[in-house]
């Protein structure tokens, strides 16, 4: 109690203008120095990587390193790329990556558009069956979805590695949400002027749900990008490997004594889903927030 | 909903109404099933099937390749329960989840702190320690196994600098964990800063005006504002912290292979090994069905609290 009254009671000394100044600096400049720590602290391990792919292989294994290469050489980008089929994996990547958003979008869409705007008997039911697969891991299903694939003969195939995760709970719990604050008297409005649902869907929901299908249709390119389990197990040889098993092989092989050329391979993996974060960071980061504060 | 007809006493739908309602909406009902049954049938067989699916297994012993699957009851449970390695692993997933969600809750609450002040440059800072989160998985382990290096690493350049002598984190099972522990961190607390900061975002202006005005410190209003105001966050990022360290499996599976001495086995990484190494279908299924109940346990809290806190607090 006594200490609220002596605050209180130094309240117009705030108001000097020295004085002020003088009180609010020094917290300001701690909170840029740990602004600053926090750049370094995720800053130094990329940038580390980045260095090590342009130094030459005599350079790595030298104590102290360097931390500006001495004579930088873009050498180990096409070593990595003979060091493993770096070619191939970016293909296998690049594909699963889109079909697999492609239909992800497409699904998520659609079972949104009906749990919103269609009629079905008992349709609260079958949402909550969607939804209730966000509580089933994928990687406790592991052992029984590569017992399926494999009596479905797709083992080592493009399908093998993009069906067992196609379908999407999240996307459409995303977009039933988005769906649902829509305005009902434009959708009323055009079924009065005939519009099929079609229609409706594609000329007008689709493009009011911009910003919600470009949020999720960008994480779920870095989620299946980066997905390290299944296609770990369900594929067995390098031409169906994706870069993420890529690089894991190629550090098998090469690492400890070739770290130039894996710090390259990692460059190849990564580089995208930078570009990717670096043009579309703000739909990213505010799509994640805006998911987890609504509950 | 609107559309539901009126119910008969026992709370069914009246044949006849049924009726009358599927020749007037059967085109609708139609379009429904094409938009999400194939969502719904993918589910069922890749999600709900294998739940039923690791149950039947963990009780019988096959191999994958075998004509005949032997059932053998609670064998497979025995086994598995009996074994020290599986409480050493129970163990380590426990001193994993733990320590992850501790150290992601704690730094990204002081991150999002800190970049909640109105400072120059706090979106980027924001992005950048958001970026991790983004990137493979693998990519990053490989990363931190060069920055782990005894030798050439970066870090025992750093604690070199220090005068401390660089530890062989990942062949030691000691300082194995907490290298896995650091990467895994470092890799996910961005996650938690966005979180952080969208509650802050959330708590009223006016709730810190009027402690300032009571002559609440920074402290004070921390303790009796901050905190309470980011209690359903809290809750929510432990649940989503903890479940998310249970799935970590590329860090392990390249840093470390579960390695050495099984000092970074977990439960999903043994659950791998079990199916993939030892092609022991039976004994993965046990560990399926272990890490379900764990995990299911959890969601189930979280859904508990949530619906209480929104029913509480409205």
């Amino acid at each position: 109690m006594t200490q609220k009254d002596t605050s209180v009671a130094t309240y117009p000394a705030r108001t000097a203008p020295q004085e002020r100044a003088k009180r609010n600096n020094l917290p300001r400049y701690l909170s840029y120095a740990g602004m600053l720590a926090v750049m370094l602290v995720i800053g130094i391990p990329l940038y580390w990587m980045v260095i090590a792919s342009l130094k030459t292989n005599a350079e790595i294994y030298t104590i102290p390193p360097s931390w500006i290469p001495l004579e930088p050489t873009l050498a180990n980008y096409p070593a990595a790329w003979q060091a493993a089929p770096f070619g191939q994996y970016y293909l296998n990547s690049i594909f699963i990556t889109v079909v697999g958003t492609a239909i992800k979008v497409f699904f998520a869409v659609t079972s949104a558009y009906a749990l919103v705007f269609l009629r079905f008997p008992g349709k609260q039911y079958i949402f909550l069956i969607l939804l209730a697969a966000l509580m089933i891991p994928p990687e406790i299903t592991i052992v029984p979805n590569y017992i399926t694939i494999a009596r479905i003969g797709w083992v080592n195939t493009y399908q093998g590695i993009l069906v067992a995760g196609i379908a999407t709970a999240y996307g459409t719990f995303l977009l039933r949400q988005y769906f649902s604050t829509m305005p009902r008297e434009i959708i009323e409005a055009a079924k009065v002027d005939g519009a099929n649902h079609l229609q409706i869907l594609v000329l007008i929901v689709l493009p009011i749900a911009q910003p919600a299908l470009v949020t999720m249709a960008l994480i779920t390119v870095v989620y299946i990008w980066n997905d390290f389990l299944w296609p770990l197990i369900v594929t067995n040889s390098a031409a169906m490997r994706t870069l993420p098993i890529g690089i894991f092989w190629l550090l098998d092989q090469e690492g400890v004594t070739n770290w130039g050329v894996v710090m390259a391979g990692t460059v190849f993996v990564i580089a995208p889903i930078v570009l990717i974060f670096i043009w579309a960071q703000k739909y990213i980061v505010e799509g994640i927030a805006a998911g987890a504060v609504k509950e | 909903m609107a559309a539901v007809p009126t119910p008969n006493p026992n709370g069914l739908p009246q044949p006849a109404a049924w009726r009358t309602r599927f020749r007037r909406e059967w085109r609708e009902w139609l379009l429904f099933a094409l938009f999400v049954f194939p969502n719904l049938f993918l589910f069922g067989v890749f999600n709900y099937w294998p739940l039923l699916y690791n149950f039947y297994l963990s009780f019988v012993d096959w191999n994958f390749i075998r004509a005949d699957i032997l059932w053998v009851g609670f064998r497979n449970y025995q086994r598995v329960f009996s074994s020290t390695k599986f409480y050493e692993i129970l163990w380590n997933t426990l001193v994993f989840s733990v320590s992850s969600f501790i150290f992601t809750l704690i730094l990204g609450l002081a991150i999002a702190l800190l970049l909640n002040q109105r400072l120059q440059g706090r979106n980027l800072v924001r992005a950048v320690v958001f970026s991790p989160t983004m990137l493979s998985g693998a990519a990053i382990a490989v990363i931190w196994t060069y920055i782990f290096d005894p030798r050439y690493g970066l870090l025992s350049e750093i604690l070199g600098f220090v005068g401390l002598p660089s530890p062989n984190w990942l062949t030691s099972t000691f300082w194995a964990m907490p290298a896995l522990i650091i990467v895994y961190v470092w890799k996910n607390m961005g996650y938690s800063v966005i979180i952080f900061l969208a509650g802050l975002q959330t708590i009223s202006k006016d709730l810190y005006d009027a402690a300032r005005v009571d002559g609440a410190n920074a402290w004070d209003r921390f303790v009796h504002v901050t905190l309470p105001g980011l209690r359903p966050i809290v809750f929510f990022l432990s649940v989503t912290t903890i479940l998310q360290s249970f799935q970590a499996f590329d860090i392990i599976r390249v840093m470390t292979g579960g390695g050495p001495a099984n000092a970074t086995n977990t439960l999903i990484y043994h659950l791998y090994e079990l199916g993939f190494v030892s092609f022991n279908a039976g004994q993965a299924g046990v560990v399926a069905v272990v890490l379900f109940i764990i995990m299911f346990t959890l969601t189930v809290i979280q859904f508990r609290f949530m619906d209480q806190s929104e029913h509480g607090e409205r």
